[in-house]
Formats: C-alpha cells, sequence, structure tokens
C-alpha cells in the first residue's frame, strides 16, 4: 500500500501551455516558466506559497479575494498575483510590511463576517480560510459587524434577514451558506470543470450569495448532478461532503481507480483507519484530470451495505434455501460437483463468465481455470452484451480492437460526431471535457434516435446538427454519410493512397457511390433528413480534426459489428486516424471492458486477441501452463445456453456478472439456468442471477483489493487496496483457491505475479509491470520493447494491421420490425446516478437520483394510447410484458419509446428478444418492437418472479 | 425464437451470409466459412451439418456453398 499523506500542492492558477519561457525574479529567486503562468503560480513552482481565497489551480483566475496582493519593482499599486501574469525581467515581492497590512485588513473583513466556531466546524483543519489567517497572522478582529450572514437573529432576537438555513437536500453533501466567503470557487468549479452552469451568485455587493438557480431551488432540486466538483473547490465548510460532517478529517490517502465507468478515473480514498472518509478525484489522473462524477466520488456506500454476503453458501437444488457453509467446505462441495460434471459430461459441459468489473489479473485467472484447468474455451464475458462488435469491427478494420486515442485527444477535436452515446449520462467524466471543447467552438454533430442532453439541453451547447435515426438504421445513415463525402469529393485521397489499400478503397468507393446509399434514398428508411445528413457529412469531413466517439446504440443491434466498420470506413476516408484531436473511440460501458477483453476472455482467442486455432500462440501458453490447450472456439454466452437448454452444458463459474439481469431475453436465460446442474456466482450480492445459483462465493470489492482496470483509452489503472476483504479473500484469491480444489497447481501471493504472467505471455502487455505502473501513474497500451512508455495515440504512422481495410457495409434490416401488434420501437439506455443493472448505485444514497426505470413516450403516442404520465403502464413484445410507469416527453420521437435496465423489478430484458449481432451474437437491445398499453399494476410474470426471488434468498442460519 | 437448435442456428448462418453476400462471390464464400470456423464451436457446427446434410433447408445458397470449407467437428465425445 502506497500513502499519499501530504495534499496535493495547489499551485493556484492552471498551468500555462506556451512554449515560449519567460524568466524572472522572485522574493529574490530566479525562476523560469512558460509565458502566460500567473505570478501566482511561478512563485508556487520555487516553493513560495502567496496567501490566496478565491484562486485554485483547478479553475482560472478570478481575483476577487484580494489576498494573493504583491508588489513588481517598477509598477504601481499592489496587483493581484493570480491575475497577473510573469513578464520578462520582473521583480517581484511576495511579502513586505504593506501587503502583510493590506492582507490582514482583507482577512479581518472576511472573519468579521464568519463564526469563529473553528473547534467543532466539520472544516477544522481543512479549512483555507483558517490556514490564510493563521498565514497572515491575524490575531484580532478589530470591529463586530453590525449586518451578518451568519447569525440567525440580530442583538435584539429579531430573524435576521440575510441569514439562510443549511441545506441538505442532496444525500451527500451539504451548503451551509452561513459560512460562505463568496469567493466563487463553486460557481466556476460547476461551469468551468463540470459544466452544468447548476450554481449562479445572486445579487451584489453584500447581498451576493451562492444559489442553486431559482430562489425556490435546494441542491437536490436544481440542475445540479452531484458531481461534487464545487465541494471540492469550496475552501470552507460552506460546501461540505456529509462523510466528513458524520467522520471527520481523513489521516491518510491511496490512490485508486473507480470501478463503475470506462472512463477509469483516478480517485485518492481518504481514509482514516480502514474507514473510508471521501473519495476525491485524483489531479494527476490522466483520465479525470482531477474530475470525477456522482458515482465514482459519492456511490461508494455499496462495499459496506448490509446487503453485502459474507460467507460462502451451497444449496442441493435451487428451490432449496441456502447454507453457509466454510471456505473450505464450499471449495470441495463446488470442485466434487464440477469434477462429477466433467466426468460425466465431457470437459466442454462446464464454463466460465469473467467480469468487466473485476480486475484484469482476475479475468485472466478465470480464463485460465477454464483454459488450463477445465480444458475447454467456454469463456465469455459480459462485454459480449455491450462491445464485442468493437472488437471484431475495429480489428477487421485497422488491426486492433481498441479506441485510438487518449481523452485528451478532444482538447484538439474540432469536430465531434457522436454516435449511440449519451455521455453526460454514461460516461459524465468524459462529458464534462467533451462540453469544455465544445464551449470552446468545437462543432458536435449527434447521431441518435432520442434528443440527448447535449443536442440542446446542455449550458451554452447546442449540436451543429441532430441526426435523429429511426432505431435499427445506423449501418444506413453511416454508409449514407460515407456516400456524401466519396460522391462529393471530400475524401482524403493522400491519407488512403498511403495508408490503405487503395483498391480497397476503391472497390468501396464503387458500393457506396450507388445511389442507392445515397441521403436522399435512405431518408425515408432512417428518417434522417437528406440535406441535413448532407451537411452533417461535409462538416465532418472538411471541419478540421474530427473524431468519432461511439456507444452502446452502434454495438447492441443485429447489425452492430457493421456499423463499427462503417464508423471506421468514415474515419479512414477523412484522414482522421493517427494524430491529436482526431480517431474512433468507443465509449466502454463498465470499467474494465477493455482489461477483461485483452484478457482472454473471448472463447475463441487467447490474451492480446489472438486466436486459440494458431499453433504458436497456444504453445506459448501451453509452454508456460504447462497443459494442453483446446484449438476449437468455445461457446459465448448465448450460446452457452442454449447448449444448456439443449442438455450439453452442465456447470457455469460466474464472476462479477449478472447475467440473468443484464442479458436479453429473461426467460431464455433463466430457463438456461435452470437446466445446469452446478452455477457458482461469485459477486458481492444475491444477485439475480444467484437465484438459479448452487454455490454462492461472496465478493470483495475494489476497495479490497489489487489489481488493475483497463480504461477506453487502454490505459491501465492501478487499483489499490484500501481495506481488508470483509470477506476473507480478494477475488483473485477465491478463484485461485477454487483452481486449487480443482487440482490446479496455482501459488500466486499477489496480483502483482499475474501481471508478470500476462507480461510475459501477451506482447502489447510486454512492457507493463507493477513497478513501471508505480513509477509512471499509469500505462497505455501497447507497451513494449518499441513503446516502452505505452501509446496514447494508435495508428500514426501505420495500421496496426499493416494497410487500412475498407470494408462494404450492406445495410440489412432487423428482423425485429414493428407491426399491428407491437407497432413501437423499444430502444433502452441508461441514466447518471445509476450502473448498469444498479446492484451497486441502487444500494447507495443515488436512488433519491432515480427510484424506478421509466418509459419514455411521446405526447402524440401517449394520447392514442390513453397513457398518462407518472401512470402504470404495460409493455409488451412477444418475448413477454412487463410494467413500469410512463414519462410523457418530447425527447423521444413518435414511434419510439425509451427506457432505462436498472431496477430488477422493471425487468426490462423480458422484454427485449434474442435477436442479435450477426458477427458476435452481440444482443439486440437498443430495438424491440413494442406495444404500449395503460396497465393497473405489475404484471404476473413480475410478480411470480418476485416470488421465485424471494424464496430462492432465503438463507439458513449456520450451526 | 423456437428453442429448436437448428432453427436458431439457420437464423445465424443466414444473418452471416447476409453480411458477405455484398461481398465479389469467392471472398463472401471464404469469409462465411472463416467466420463459422473462427468463431462457432464444435456443438454449434455439428448442428449446423445435421442441417446441411439433409439437404440445407433454409440455408441461404452462400452459406451451403461456404459448407465445403467449414471444418467438420470432431464426432462426439465425453
Ligand atoms: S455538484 Fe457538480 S453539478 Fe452540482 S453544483 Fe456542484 S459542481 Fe455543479
Ligand atoms: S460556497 Fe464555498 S466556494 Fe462557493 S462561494 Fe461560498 S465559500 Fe466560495
Ligand atoms: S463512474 Fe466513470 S466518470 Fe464517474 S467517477 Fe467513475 S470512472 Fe469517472
Ligand atoms: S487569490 Fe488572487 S484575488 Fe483571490
Amino acid at each position: 500500500m502506497k500513502d499519499f499523506v501530504i495534499p496535493d500542492r495547489d499551485f493556484g492558477t492552471p498551468a500555462a501551455k506556451s512554449k515560449t519561457m519567460v524568466t524572472l525574479t522572485i522574493d529574490g529567486f530566479d525562476i523560469t516558466v512558460p509565458e502566460g503562468t500567473s505570478i501566482m503560480r511561478a512563485a508556487a513552482e520555487i516553493g513560495i506559497s502567496v496567501p490566496k481565497l478565491c484562486a485554485t489551480d483547478s479553475l482560472d483566475a478570478f481575483g476577487s479575494c484580494r489576498l494573493c496582493l504583491v508588489e513588481i519593482e517598477g509598477r504601481n499599486g499592489t496587483p493581484a498575483s493570480c491575475t497577473t501574469p510573469v513578464a520578462p525581467g520582473i521583480k517581484v515581492h511576495t511579502q513586505n510590511s504593506k501587503l502583510k497590512q493590506l492582507r490582514r485588513g482583507v482577512m479581518e473583513l472576511y472573519i468579521s463576517d464568519h463564526p469563529l466556531d473553528c473547534l467543532t466546524c466539520s472544516a477544522n483543519g481543512d479549512c483555507e480560510l483558517q490556514d490564510m489567517a493563521g498565514a497572515v497572522g491575524l490575531r484580532d478582529v478589530r470591529y463586530e459587524a453590525v449586518d451578518t450572514h451568519f447569525k440567525a437573529k440580530n442583538t435584539s432576537g429579531e430573524a435576521n434577514p440575510q441569514w439562510m438555513p443549511k441545506d441538505d437536500s442532496n444525500p451527500y453533501f451539504t451548503y451551509d451558506p452561513a459560512k460562505c466567503i463568496v469567493c466563487s470557487r463553486c460557481v466556476r468549479a460547476c461551469e468551468e470543470v463540470q459544466g452544468t452552469f447548476a450554481l449562479t451568485i445572486e445579487g451584489r455587493g453584500f447581498d451576493s450569495r451562492v444559489s442553486f438557480g431559482a430562489k425556490t431551488d435546494t441542491a437536490l432540486t436544481s440542475d445540479c448532478v452531484s458531481c461534487g466538483a464545487c465541494v471540492q473547490a469550496c475552501p470552507t465548510a460552506t460546501l461540505q461532503e456529509k462523510s466528513i460532517i458524520d467522520i471527520g478529517t481523513p489521516e491518510r490517502s491511496v490512490i485508486t481507480t473507480c470501478a463503475y465507468c470506462g472512463v477509469g478515473c483516478s480517485f485518492k480514498a481518504e481514509m482514516r483507519g480502514d474507514e473510508l472518509v471521501r473519495m476525491t478525484p485524483y489531479k494527476h489522473g490522466k483520465a479525470n484530470r482531477g474530475h470525477s462524477c456522482v458515482k465514482g466520488r459519492f456511490a461508494y456506500g455499496y462495499a459496506s451495505h448490509k446487503d453485502r454476503i459474507l460467507s460462502p453458501m451451497i444449496r442441493d437444488k435451487i428451490t432449496d434455501p441456502w447454507q453457509e457453509v466454510s471456505w473450505d467446505e464450499a471449495m470441495e462441495f463446488t470442485a466434487n460437483r464440477m469434477k462429477g460434471l466433467i466426468e460425466k459430461h465431457g470437459r466442454q459441459s462446464v464454463g466460465v463468465i469473467t467480469s468487466s468489473r473485476c480486475t484484469n489479473e482476475e479475468a485472466y485467472l478465470v480464463q485460465k481455470l477454464t483454459r488450463a484447468v477445465f480444458m475447454n474455451n467456454n469463456t465469455d464475458t459480459c462485454a459480449r452484451v455491450c462491445h464485442s462488435p468493437t472488437g471484431y469491427g475495429l480489428g477487421q478494420t485497422f488491426g486492433t480492437s481498441a479506441g485510438t486515442q487518449d481523452f485528451d485527444s478532444v482538447e484538439e477535436t474540432d469536430v465531434v460526431i457522436l454516435i449511440g452515446a449519451n455521455p453526460t449520462d454514461g460516461h459524465p467524466v468524459f462529458a464534462s471535457r467533451l462540453k469544455k471543447r465544445l464551449r470552446a467552438g468545437a462543432k458536435l454533430i449527434v447521431i441518435d434516435p432520442r434528443r440527448i442532453d447535449l443536442v440542446d439541453n446542455s449550458a451554452h451547447i447546442r449540436a451543429a446538427h441532430h441526426l435523429a435515426l429511426t432505431p435499427g438504421t445506423n449501418v444506413a445513415v453511416v454508409t449514407a454519410i460515407a456516400h456524401t463525402i466519396v460522391t462529393e469529393g471530400l475524401f482524403d485521397e493522400e491519407f488512403i493512397r498511403t495508408r490503405c489499400d487503395w483498391d480497397e478503397f476503391q472497390d468501396y468507393a464503387e458500393f457506396v457511390s450507388d445511389a442507392r446509399h445515397s441521403p436522399e434514398a435512405t431518408q425515408l428508411l432512417t428518417g434522417v433528413k437528406a440535406d441535413e445528413l448532407r451537411a452533417a457529412a461535409r462538416l465532418y469531413a472538411k471541419g478540421g480534426n474530427g473524431a468519432i466517439y461511439y456507444g452502446l446504440g452502434v454495438t447492441e443491434h443485429s447489425q452492430g459489428s457493421t456499423t463499427v466498420i462503417g464508423i471506421a470506413n468514415l474515419a479512414m476516408l477523412t484522414g482522421n486516424i493517427g494524430r491529436p484531436g482526431v480517431g474512433v473511440n468507443p465509449l466502454r460501458g463498465q470499467n474494465n471492458v477493455q482489461g477483461s477483453c485483452d484478457m482472454g476472455s473471448f472463447p475463441h482467442e487467447l490474451p492480446g486477441y489472438r486466436h486459440v486455432k494458431n499453433d504458436s500462440v497456444r504453445e506459448v501458453f501451453e509452454s508456460i501452463w504447462g497443459v494442453k490447450i483446446d484449438n476449437e472456439p468455445g461457446l459465448r454466452i448465448p450460446n452457452m445456453l442454449d447448449a444448456a437448454v439443449e442438455g450439453t452444458f452442465k456447470g457455469l463459474y460466474c464472476q462479477g456478472e449478472d447475467i440473468l439481469q443484464s442479458d436479453p431475453d429473461t426467460k431464455h436465460v433463466a430457463a438456461g439456468l435452470a437446466a445446469m446442474e452446478c452455477v457458482i456466482v461469485h459477486d458481492l450480492f444475491l444477485n439475480e442471477t444467484a437465484n438459479y445459483a448452487h454455490v454462492f462465493f461472496p465478493g470483495s470489492s475494489f476497495l479490497e483489493k489489487d489489481g488493475t482496470f483497463t480504461n477506453a483509452e487502454r490505459r491501465i489503472n492501478r487499483v489499490r487496496k484500501v481495506m481488508a476483504p470483509k470477506q476473507g479473500y480478494a477475488d483473485w484469491e477465491v478463484t485461485q483457491l477454487f483452481a486449487q480444489a480443482m487440482g490446479a497447481d496455482w501459488h500466486y501471493t499477489h496480483p502483482s505475479q499475474i501481471m508478470d504472467e500476462i507480461a510475459m505471455l501477451t506482447p502489447s502487455f510486454a512492457g507493463v509491470s507493477y513497478e513501471k505502473l508505480e513509477t509512471m501513474g499509469s500505462i497505455q497500451w501497447p507497451c513494449n520493447e518499441s513503446a516502452p512508455e505505452g501509446t496514447p495515440l494508435m495508428h500514426i504512422d501505420g495500421f496496426v494491421r499493416g494497410k487500412g481495410k475498407f470494408i462494404r457495409t450492406e445495410y440489412v434490416a432487423t428482423d425485429e420490425k414493428t407491426g399491428p401488434r407491437f407497432p413501437l420501437l423499444l430502444t433502452t439506455g441508461r441514466i447518471l446516478s445509476q450502473y448498469n443493472v444498479g446492484a451497486q448505485t441502487r444500494r447507495t444514497e443515488n436512488v433519491v437520483w432515480h427510484e424506478e426505470d421509466l418509459l419514455e413516450i411521446h405526447p402524440h403516442d401517449a394520447e392514442l394510447r390513453g397513457v398518462r404520465d407518472g401512470q402504470y403502464v404495460k409493455l409488451a413484445s412477444r418475448s413477454g410484458e412487463t410494467s413500469l410507469k410512463a414519462k410523457i416527453t418530447d425527447r423521444v420521437s413518435p414511434g419510439v419509446v425509451y427506457t432505462t435496465f436498472h431496477h430488477p423489478t422493471t425487468q426490462a430484458n423480458v422484454i427485449t428478444t434474442d435477436f442479435s449481432d450477426w458477427a458476435t451474437n452481440c444482443p439486440e437491445y437498443k430495438v424491440t418492437a413494442v406495444q404500449v398499453s395503460p396497465s393497473n399494476g405489475p404484471t404476473e410474470w413480475q410478480e411470480d418472479y418476485a416470488e421465485q426471488a424471494a424464496q430462492s434468498r432465503r438463507i439458513l442460519a449456520a450451526e | 425464437m423456437s428453442a429448436d437448435p437448428h432453427e436458431k442456428l439457420i437464423y445465424m448462418a443466414n444473418q452471416i451470409s447476409k453480411f458477405f453476400e455484398s461481398k465479389p462471390h469467392a471472398e463472401g464464400v471464404a469469409g462465411i466459412a472463416a467466420h463459422i470456423n473462427d468463431f462457432w464451436e464444435p456443438r454449434m457446427r455439428r448442428h449446423l451439418f445435421e442441417v446441411v446434410d439433409a439437404g440445407g433447408t433454409g440455408l441461404r445458397p452462400l452459406v451451403m456453398e461456404a459448407a465445403q470449407t467449414i471444418r467438420r467437428p470432431a464426432p462426439e465425445h465425453a
């Protein structure tokens, strides 16, 4: 464990980016800094901290507190050092009797309107106002203010109109106006860092106050998305984490990585003993640069939730109650069952599912378990249901299955195409960085059936084009964009000639030029107006650096892989590959989707995306693992379920994954699970899948283990253990115990040894080690001899596969079609405060923002059906039906309805069908034909299901 | 979809076929075979051949052509 006790230094203002250097003198010391640096920052570089209140290095300088005054020889007055840039040769003094006196005066004014209850204040020891009073040597306040903001009553006992009560409506932080010094750091953090503009300064002079929008707004009812940037920026106890109020200040901190989404934000886990006091985004984290969202910063309470299971459990039949047992007993029971199944039904009758939430090391061990101990390739991962088409599509066209850029790249982008992704909800920290760039003038093209917030509902942001396509027509739209680029001659011939295969390009050009791919020909089908599509295509092709970001709205279709190929084609056509500001960037759902794919979780490939059919690849693994590896591809999740129903697949070890809730066509999944004879669920909670399990291994949270996660930019980040596993073992240890019980000779004592094995066996990880991660902070793979420091940008001089490959993208309509019985198209998504199937976030205070899943429906469709806002409706498809409450909104187009899938009672996947991507079997979540009708409450299936779930969750008390 | 394994595999094979049908003929045939060889577990290919050997009812012609070069899985064993 590595401790960083010293708080990160605050340099007062952001670093300047200029290459021109300027030399000056501060307090007699020479210092050379980039042009544009503030005097405050220059002083900080040589260790001189000029007193300050309104400045902090995550925000642009504002110059309002007047505490940071300095004198410059030969200049008049006492300029503020935070807003005054350096100049060559100037001589600056930060401390003399005049400055001292001025500063004391400033502090006196602040303190006269501030309560002096420091000893019992929650920010005691962590307050910049307190620090500054000390720094300027304030010893007494010479006058008592008549009007204050902090006294509830004046001396004659009348209510003070300036006093405002504490707002503790937000579950995670409080706003106590009595302690506010109106430095506006919070307001600026909300604007500059988060991009939400929820806070304003109301009034002027003495009357000015921080406000959450309108007068009646509380923190909770305002636009605030609870990212916490303002809380972090606030120098006083005005905006304060409730956890600090409850516990007190932390005494040490450990750098680790958020376990929620694919942005992979770095955090300082701030601890007191083994109690987590708060999570603060880490300034030097390269994915997030000191920012975070509500989930990573605040929603960690699930790790100590009472629902967490801390003892292994077994049962003979899934109708029995659970029986708590020791780890030894659990291992013996499980190994015997699995061995029995293998003996009776063959080694192909069992398999594993690795988790995109667990660490790389854990995913690696789980796939090794099936390949080297069960002796088959039946391994799959939840990435199957989200980004497997990315792997296929980018692998075919570019030669590697990963995004091409780092997140910093967005700072140099001029035109962004966003397809089937809703980053303000799904990837909030990336969204903040994107919004910052958009406010600075970059253009945005949104391709999505729904009017997501970035289209027109975010402060100071308007999409240049919104192509609101009919769900399921992505390929037609992307191909029509290519048609426009090719037929209007907007392609980058130079790039294509040097970097791609020219013959393949010509074949592709001929294909897309066909009139049937023109925007005019496809507009009836796609619902996108031809002129709008042409304008968007021109903007992307000719608007400067063009970058494409896409999400599950691209992949979760029967043509998901084709769309990914189409996207890669667009980037190659326009030469938008291989430099900062461009590229093709999948936004990954879960924290370690990238990593679990890298680690060989797919049934056809070993770690590093190498097919099991290749003898040379298998030989490398065989020599280290000491076993013979099967050369046939194994079963994917849907195939496992089919085989189970058919009777040839009997046993499954499922780590950190809830396939019953997250996979489509719940009834089919349930039938598959019910047909198995040994289902092992390894998770924090008794999840939905566990209703069909015979063995439950309790899991450990990300706070309780060492390891690494790999985010959407291929960045390998360290996860560090900050407390001991509550149930005794880190997840990798549990897998090892299981493997040992199955007879394997595994003896890892630390995840770093697992990483060493990965590095030894996987060329793109050859240079990765915990030591290097310790010194570099994080590494973007490939990291090997030719790129010892990793690879922020891919395909710079050539594609991984050599020449970029253009591939034809024929549109094939999905067979999931609307008709008289099911006239509406359902599409699904996620929201900010919840995460995936919600197992974690539902067990935190985040539920205040999302108590239940709602069905969004257009007013026109609602009226036709007599559906009222907030009323229960029945949602039916040919797979099944469920019920949930309706929300009437024109964010969805007529004919389209939308819901999230965060709550198990909704069972949105009872509705989704088992259609899937042609290449990867990634399920078609994003298109289901449905009907909606008013209803009075839960459907029979929901009630039966709740009953069965309650039955199967019974736990017998241990004897 | 029905629980009949054949029906589902026919559907999947045809879906793959539709992607490759836009390619030059030989490339398309090779593409389907390679795809199924690379991604279909032997059990799935075995079911596919049951359909092929029974005359291929329901399979698109390109799949039937590709079947010549799809690897026949080893016979079932325990
Ligand atoms: S928590 Fe975030 S969104 Fe809310 S006011 Fe603070 S900075 Fe703005
Ligand atoms: S709430 Fe905090 S950051 Fe905002 S103005 Fe008041 S003291 Fe400054
Ligand atoms: S959920 Fe994603 S964006 Fe939010 S803090 Fe975690 S990694 Fe960052
Ligand atoms: S810190 Fe410079 S004016 Fe406030």
